[in-house]
């Protein structure tokens, strides 16, 4: 093992030390919006499968962040345990993006962002028509937090820790996942699916795939958005989450391991810093996510990307520099 | 059945102004392959442009020209130069990702500088109803409805009949063999960003008086405009012509017939099955580049 992989690591020790010892002391909004970014992360995660490993875009990740939410919501509301409300909405955001998946398969990829528009807004206007099943624009309130190993999480630092380690559950889950055949067939598909469909990747299925697996994802963190505000209604599962979902991803790096984590920390994080700044705050950041994806289309961790690989050049020109210096000395 | 009329005329005057929009949107993707998500967003604007110049004392006629000129000039040369022409070397994700965060930002720019509340637009068209053939007919939708044609009749009169029309589709449908036989491609293109402004700025002046000025118009109005050019044929002007129209009638239909609440649903629904059925859409021929 090399230093630089010894520093990495223990970076991330501190910084998982970090996530777990300082909110300790935070007030309930602190706890809150900390929450917010971890189940914010892994919707973005999924959508990172989908648009950054496989190329496929979705304009859809919201709706199933309420679709998770919703059946939560549902289903906790009855007394059911949130554990098998989370299976339910794995197993209903999984099926509906492997349809939803199908006309992928047969256009252009950005047709797929139409489907996917048109399907969230069908969601929302089921969210908010089915009076019975959701309480239309009332919405769900009391939702209850669940119970682990016989310890109640209704306070909010166990909550936080609750989404904290569902976060690390399924941030190893897709770094597995990546590492997998699945994941290279993914990124196959995504830089040449001529290529990829020669070589014998079943392109197809693993499309529906990669599709699915980052919309189960969108149910996950849907599945926690529910008891985390205790309180659901249609609004924040408007087109514009998805939109939202999107940019943090761009922003923190499509394709990146960590993209969703820094994107959706940029999103969910910064509007609190820039209070100052009152309503302008979407406008500047709209502004900064097209300047960014002018100069860098793959994010902010593509910038650092650029910049490693070209120290790296710069250093093996160097040394190459000094062994032909070498080598005309010797003889 | 009279009232199947009626609804039939005011589907047919909003269908024509989602038309225009659609026009606008297709020949972005033919000439430089920008999925332009912002098109809603761009139909919103002029109408808060020219409300800022009447602010500002002028009458109505002038700042409908000086919105028309800003319109020019921002959405149509600003838009290529500042966002499009740096993005498309990434390819036609990014850019259309690009177009995304466009919208959001002038959404929320018109929400700032002017108000969240609705604000009240003036009609060219005067209002009053007239008699055609014994049935009274509001004279905004037979207006705006002439309006739209002229607009359609004047465009495909540019792109079929004239020797620019004939230079634009040429750089539109292969730019290299274009340019090889003298087309100034560039400026062709630049051109075609004009048009998009001048229509989406004609379209917010009829469209506006009916909605009233609202930062989130752009929403309904560039689903509208998607889905008529998906549903007409990506690659054809008189596709999105026919998509715009059916989208009009579809959604006032659905909305008297099917539920008020799912209204919203009926384009959508139309859309994905052609999509799945039928994706060079109606009018449209397949596209090659599938991959």
């Amino acid at each position: 093992m090399t230093a630089a992989k010894y520093l990495k690591i223990g970076f991330g020790i501190v910084v998982i030390a970090a996530l777990i010892i300082v909110p300790m002391n935070f007030n309930r909004y602190g706890l809150f919006i900390l929450s917010q970014w971890a189940v914010m992360t892994i919707a973005a995660m999924g959508l990172n499968l989908t648009l950054g490993y496989a190329g496929q875009v979705s304009l859809a990740q919201g709706a199933f962040v309420g679709i998770g939410a919703y059946t939560a919501a549902i289903m906790t509301s009855n007394g059911l345990p949130l554990i098998g409300a989370l299976g339910v909405a794995i197993v209903l955001c999984f099926a509906i993006g492997w349809i939803l998946g199908y006309p992928a398969l047969r256009v252009q990829h950005h047709y797929l962002a139409f489907v996917t528009l048109a399907f969230s807004t069908l969601a929302f206007l089921v969210f908010r028509n089915e009076d019975w099943l959701t309480k239309g624009i009332y919405g769900i309130s009391n939702i209850p937090r669940p119970e682990l190993f016989g310890y109640p999480t209704r306070r909010p630092l166990p909550f936080y820790y609750v989404c904290l380690g569902s976060l690390g559950i399924v941030s190893l889950a897709v770094w597995w996942l990546i590492r997998s055949p699945w994941g290279r067939a993914f990124i196959a598909l995504r830089e040449n699916p001529v290529r990829a469909l020669s070589l014998g990747i079943d392109t197809r299925r693993y499309t529906l795939m990669a599709f699915a697996i980052g919309s189960a994802l969108g149910g996950v963190a849907g599945t926690l958005y529910a008891p985390l505000t205790q309180y659901v209604d249609p609004v924040p599962f408007h087109l514009s989450l998805s939109l939202d979902l999107l940019m943090m991803v761009i922003v923190g790096g499509s394709g990146f391991f960590f993209g969703p984590f820094l994107g959706a920390m940029i999103a969910v994080l910064l509007p609190e810093w820039l209070r100052f700044t009152q309503g302008y705050y979407l406008m500047l950041y709209a502004i900064a996510v097209i300047l960014l994806l002018i100069y860098s289309p793959t994010g902010i961790l593509g910038i650092l990307d650029r910049f490693i690989s070209e120290r790296r050049t710069k250093a093996a020109s160097a040394q190459r520099a000094v062994a032909k210096a070498k080598l005309e000395v010797t003889p | 059945m009279s009232n199947l009329l009626d609804l039939l005329i005011a589907g047919l005057a909003t269908g024509a102004i989602y038309a225009i929009v659609a026009v606008g949107f297709t020949l972005l993707w033919q000439t430089s392959q920008t999925i332009n998500f912002a098109q809603g967003e761009f139909v919103m604007l002029p109408a808060f442009l020219m409300l800022a110049v009447m602010h500002a004392g002028a009458p109505f006629w002038l700042a409908i020209l000086i919105g028309i000129a800003l319109s020019l000039l921002l959405l149509g040369l600003g838009f290529k130069m500042l966002l499009v022409d740096p993005m498309l070397r990434h390819g036609v994700l990014p850019l259309a990702i690009a177009t995304m965060a466009l919208a959001i930002g002038i959404k929320e720019a018109a929400k700032q500088f002017w108000s969240a509340e609705a604000s009240p637009f003036p009609s060219i068209i005067p209002g009053g109803d007239i008699t055609i053939f014994g049935r009274v007919v509001a004279l905004q939708s037979i207006g705006v409805l002439v309006l739209a044609i002229l607009a359609v009749l004047g465009l495909t009169t540019l792109l079929n009949r004239t020797s620019i029309g004939h230079q634009m589709q040429a750089a539109a449908q292969n730019p290299t063999v274009a340019r090889i036989i003298g087309v100034p491609v560039e400026r062709m293109i630049l051109l075609t960003f004009l048009i998009n402004a001048f229509l989406v700025a004609l379209a917010s002046l009829l469209i506006t008086p009916i909605y009233l000025a609202k930062f989130s118009n752009g929403e309904v109005l560039g689903q509208a405009a998607f889905i008529a050019a998906i549903v007409g044929g990506f690659n054809q002007v008189r596709g999105a012509i026919a998509g715009g129209l059916l989208i009009g009638v579809v959604d006032n239909l659905s909305a008297a017939y099917v539920s008020t609440q799912y209204r919203a649903a009926v384009p959508l629904v139309l859309l994905i099955a052609i999509i799945l059925f039928r994706p060079q859409g109606m009018l449209g021929r397949p596209e090659e580049r599938t991959v």
